[in-house]
Parts: C-alpha cells; structure tokens; sequence
C-alpha cells in the first residue's frame, strides 16, 4: 500500500468520541481508509466497532471528532444525505425489511438514485435474488438476507461501503462466499470498511487493520503484520 | 334497500376518516389523536368557504384537503416531532396530539362559537336518483365516490409508490429506513399530511351529509374510528375501509329495526362479537405483536 500515502484518504476519523448517556463507548479513535483500499476494524463484543461505524454513516451523533469523507467534514452531515453522496453501510444484523419483497428491499436501496440498471447488476451478481425477487425478503435464508443486504447496498453505487459483521452467524461455506464478494467489490473500485469478530478472516483481506478494545485502538498496521504480531494474536485474536 | 344504502354512505365517511387514523397508526406506530379535530375544523373550514367565499360544494373540496395537509404537518411538527427520541414517545405523543386538538377546538369556538353551523340553503345540488326502488342524492353518490376513490388512491400509494415503499420500511424497521438513506422525518411528515388531509375530507363529507357541523362532531367520531381501526386490524387499510362500511350498516340497521337509542349498544357490541372471533381484526396479521 505505498501508494495510499501520496492519495488523500476518501475516509478519515479523528479523535471520535460516542457516548450512549454515560457510557463512553468510543473513546478518542482516529483512524483512516485510503481510497480504493480495504480497511478492517476487529475487536470483541461491545469493543465499540458498531458505534464507529454509525457515527460515520451519521445513524448516531458523535460526542466530540471529526469525521472527513473525499476531503469534507461530514461529521454533521445527516445519515440520508450520506446515502446520496455515495457512503453506504452494510448494518450488523442485516436488518432486511422481511414483510417487503426481495425487489422492494433492492428499490430502497436505490432510494437516491432510483437507478434501475444497478438492480439489474445486482440480480446478475446474485441470481437466487433474481429467481425470488417477489417473495417476501424474510422467506430468505440468513445467507441469502446477507446477499440482500450487500446488493442493496450496491444498488446506490457507493464509493465506501461500510459492512458491521457481514459473517455473523452464518456458515463456513456463506462466509467463504461473502469474503468472495467483498474482494470482488473492493476489485471494483469501491473502498471497503470492514468490522468483523472474526479477525483473522478479515485481516486476511484486509490491506490495514485496526484492533479495538474498550473504545480505543490497542494495535494498528498493515494487516499482515497484526497477523504476525504474537502479541496481537494472542491477546486479541484468540488461538 | 334505502338502509342499505345509508349505511354505505354513513359508513364510507367513517371509513375515511378511520383509514387516515390507521396509516399513522400503521407506519408510525403512533396514535394521533389530534386527528378528530382535523375532522371538526375541516366541516368548518368547509362551510365558511361555501357561505363567505361563494364556493361550489365541490371546489371546496380540494381546498379541505390541503388545509387538511397543512394541519397534519403542524401536528407532525408541534406534537409530535419534538417528542421522538423520548423513551415515552408513545404516551408522550398521544397526550400531547390530545392537547393540540383540544387547541384547535379551542380556536373554532373562538371564531364560531358554540351552535351548530350549517350550509346556505341553496348549497347542495338536488339531483335524486331511484336506485333499487330507494332515493339516493347526487351528494350522497359523490360523497361514496369520492370517499372510496381517496381510499384505492392511497392503498395504491402504499402499495406501489417510492413513497409507499418508504413508508413500509419506516413501519417495520425505521432503523434500517435510515440507514438505506431515507428521510425519516420527511417521509413521517408526508404520512401525517396524507393522514389529515383525507381526515379533513371526511369531516367536509360528514358536515354536508347531515348539513350541520358542531365543535362535537371531532370526539363523537373518534371512538368509533378507534373501533374501526381495532376491528379492521390496527394498521390494515383494507381493514379500515371495511369495519367503516360495517360500522356504518350496523348504526343504520339498529336505528330503523330496534331504536334509535340502540345505535351504539348494536354497533359496538357487533364489533365486540367480531374481536371474540378474530382478536387480531377483520385484516390484522394473525400474530400479536411482540413488546
Ligand atoms: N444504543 C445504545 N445505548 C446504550 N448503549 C449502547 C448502545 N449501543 C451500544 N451501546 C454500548 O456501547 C458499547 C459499544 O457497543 P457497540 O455496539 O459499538 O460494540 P460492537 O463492537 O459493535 O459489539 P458487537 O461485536 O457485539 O457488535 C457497548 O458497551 C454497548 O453496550
Ligand atoms: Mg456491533
């Protein structure tokens, strides 16, 4: 990655504060993705990755930090607005709306846009949505759902997708899928921040990696070397 | 036959004013209960551009209906909006729709005072037609018409319109609406001007099917759009529109057979004897609910 240090990063976090009442979930993180790259975030439950994740797409307010997006302040900007302007996340848990049909998820997603060519992308990328797309979306499997969820992302054609957690829950053979995909976005141009509890899978996609504990970044570099790192793996990553 | 027939027409009105109620209910998951003043203030409204405008009946219809809009969005903003992010937002909403209806009854009786108001003389059309061997009005005709018009025109709204789509997402999962780029607080305001804005028409509707309008007529309408809603199936449009028209036989059907003063006894222990049989309503999904 020699290159990301001559580009302005298209994502930059300084010094993000979120705090939920008095809990301080996120405690002075900074971190940055540079364009056209694949960044991870990996850390335990509650290690405040989701937080992160939703103050940059502007779902919570951040307490204190700013928030910097192909070279503006965004801290402020609202999550809808976001959307329009090509930041798009990939929310923890899917959140497919089960009662609406596969097709319907797919026209929110192009709420901004209302590009249809990118649906017809979508369903050529993942043709068992194709094949279902009047059902209604909780009839799906939870790898399909996820499927769903990507391509309803795609379908606003982000320049940063955000995915929380894309493997949860899901079966080796779904994971190994969805890692597929995730390369083939990042191969497509699109930056991609990655959080996952499955560390070591990300990291092995990932170009730079950050390790989160309690609100605060313990490690960062590029990825291959927080997989070298004794310390990290073994405090962090789990045998 | 006659009966039949006013039930129907009785009936569409309460299902228009029911099936505003229910689309709040049904995305927003919030009761509005300013929704019967919108009802009342709208007869009003109706009456004084017919008596000091000269309007025809029906231009004044369109013009009810935008008034009707604009007081939804005063609602949305003033009773409801600021209460969003409380945990009580429910209670806190009902309560305080209750008291911004309170204000807009408030207000008519300050420019209207406490009697009953009616059309000039001269204002509705006097067109009769035989239908079945019974007497129907030409106002009577427009007012089923126009009722059950507003109401395939909304169910096709939410059925197959962006705004329809955005509207179902807020209502399962107002989380993931925003995280897919919805505007939340637009899309909710344009659900409580529809909402209003077929409440108003239904109150026009009401004044000019009776030919009277009173500071009352919000509330005594209110409980049975509350029945309705319940016995349709809480956020059903369909549901609505058909616990309206039986809601409005039933009153029909008791007052010429049993008594007038059996009205509410026959009608509301019909849609009791309709809960005991299907609990979730007429269209509700047959699950209950999670809290
Ligand atoms: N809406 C909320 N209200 C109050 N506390 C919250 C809220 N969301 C998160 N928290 C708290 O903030 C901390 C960080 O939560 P967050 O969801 O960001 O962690 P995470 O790293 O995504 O965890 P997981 O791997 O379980 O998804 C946790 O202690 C959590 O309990
Ligand atoms: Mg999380």
């Amino acid at each position: 990655m020699t290159e990301s240090h001559a580009t302005e990063p298209i994502l930059k976090v300084e010094n993000l504060v979120v705090s939920y009442g008095r809990v301080e979930a996120v405690r002075g993180v900074s971190f940055q993705a540079a364009s056209g790259s694949l960044i991870t975030l990996v850390g335990a439950n509650g290690a405040g990755k989701s937080s992160i994740i939703n103050a940059v797409s502007g779902i919570v307010r951040p307490k204190a930090g700013t928030i910097t997006f192909e070279g503006r302040d965004i801290t402020k900007t609202s999550a809808h607005a976001l959307v329009g302007e090509g930041l798009v996340q990939v929310p923890e848990g899917r959140q497919i709306l089960g009662t609406l049909t596969i097709h319907e998820n797919l026209q929110l997603g192009g709420w901004h846009t209302n590009d249809t060519a990118a649906i017809r992308e979508v369903y050529e990328r993942f043709p068992v949505l194709a094949e279902r797309r009047d059902l209604p979306a909780g009839a799906l499997s939870g790898g399909e759902q996820q499927m769903l969820a990507i391509g309803r992302a795609l379908v606003a054609r982000p320049r940063l997708i955000l995915l929380d957690e894309p493997s949860m829950g899901l079966a080796p053979k779904i994971v190994d899928e969805v890692f597929r995909v995730i390369e083939e976005i990042r191969a497509s141009g699109t930056t991609v921040v990655l959080i996952e509890q499955n560390a070591r899978r990300a990291l092995r996609a990932a170009d730079h990696g950050y390790v989160l504990a309690s609100g605060e970044i313990a490690h960062e570099g590029p990825a291959a070397d927080l997989l070298a790192d004794e310390r990290v793996v073994q405090a962090y990553l789990g045998v | 036959m006659q009966q039949l027939l006013n039930g129907l027409f009785t009936g569409s009105i309460y299902a228009l004013f029911a099936i505003g109620f229910t689309l709040v209910f049904g995305v927003l998951d919030r009761l509005n209960l300013a929704h019967p003043a919108v009802f009342a203030v709208s007869a009003f409204v109706g009456i004084e551009l017919v008596e000091v405008a000269g309007l025809s009946i029906w231009y004044t219809l369109p013009i009810v209906f935008v008034v009707g809009g604009l007081l939804g969005i005063i609602i949305e903003r003033v009773a409801f909006r600021p209460l969003k992010n409380r945990p009580d937002a429910h209670f806190a909403g009902l309560i305080s729709s209750i008291a911004l209806a309170g204000m807009f009854i408030a207000l008519l009786q300050w420019r209207y005072g406490p009697n009953t108001r009616r059309f000039p003389a001269d204002s509705f059309p006097s067109t009769t037609f035989t239908v079945f061997g019974a007497q129907v009005t030409l106002l009577q005709v427009a007012i089923l018409v126009i009722s059950v018009a507003l109401m395939v025109a909304l169910t096709l709204l939410v059925a197959k319109s962006r705004l329809g789509r955005g509207m179902r997402a807020i209502a399962e999962n107002p989380t993931a609406a925003r995280v897919l780029g919805i505007n939340v607080d637009r899309v909710t305001m344009t659900t409580f001007a529809i909402s209003s804005a077929l409440g108003a028409v239904a109150g026009a509707l009401f004044a000019m099917n009776v030919n009277s309008a009173q500071l009352g007529m919000g509330t005594a309408i209110e409980l049975k759009g509350l029945a309705v809603i319940i016995v349709g199936g809480m956020g059903s449009l369909p549901g609505a529109l058909v616990g309206g028209l039986l809601l409005g036989l039933a009153e029909v059907f008791a007052v010429a057979n049993i008594g007038s003063s059996w009205r509410d006894m026959v009608a509301f222990g019909l849609l009791f004897l309709i809960l005991l049989v299907r609990p979730q309503g007429l269209f509700g999904a047959r699950k209950v609910r999670e809290v």
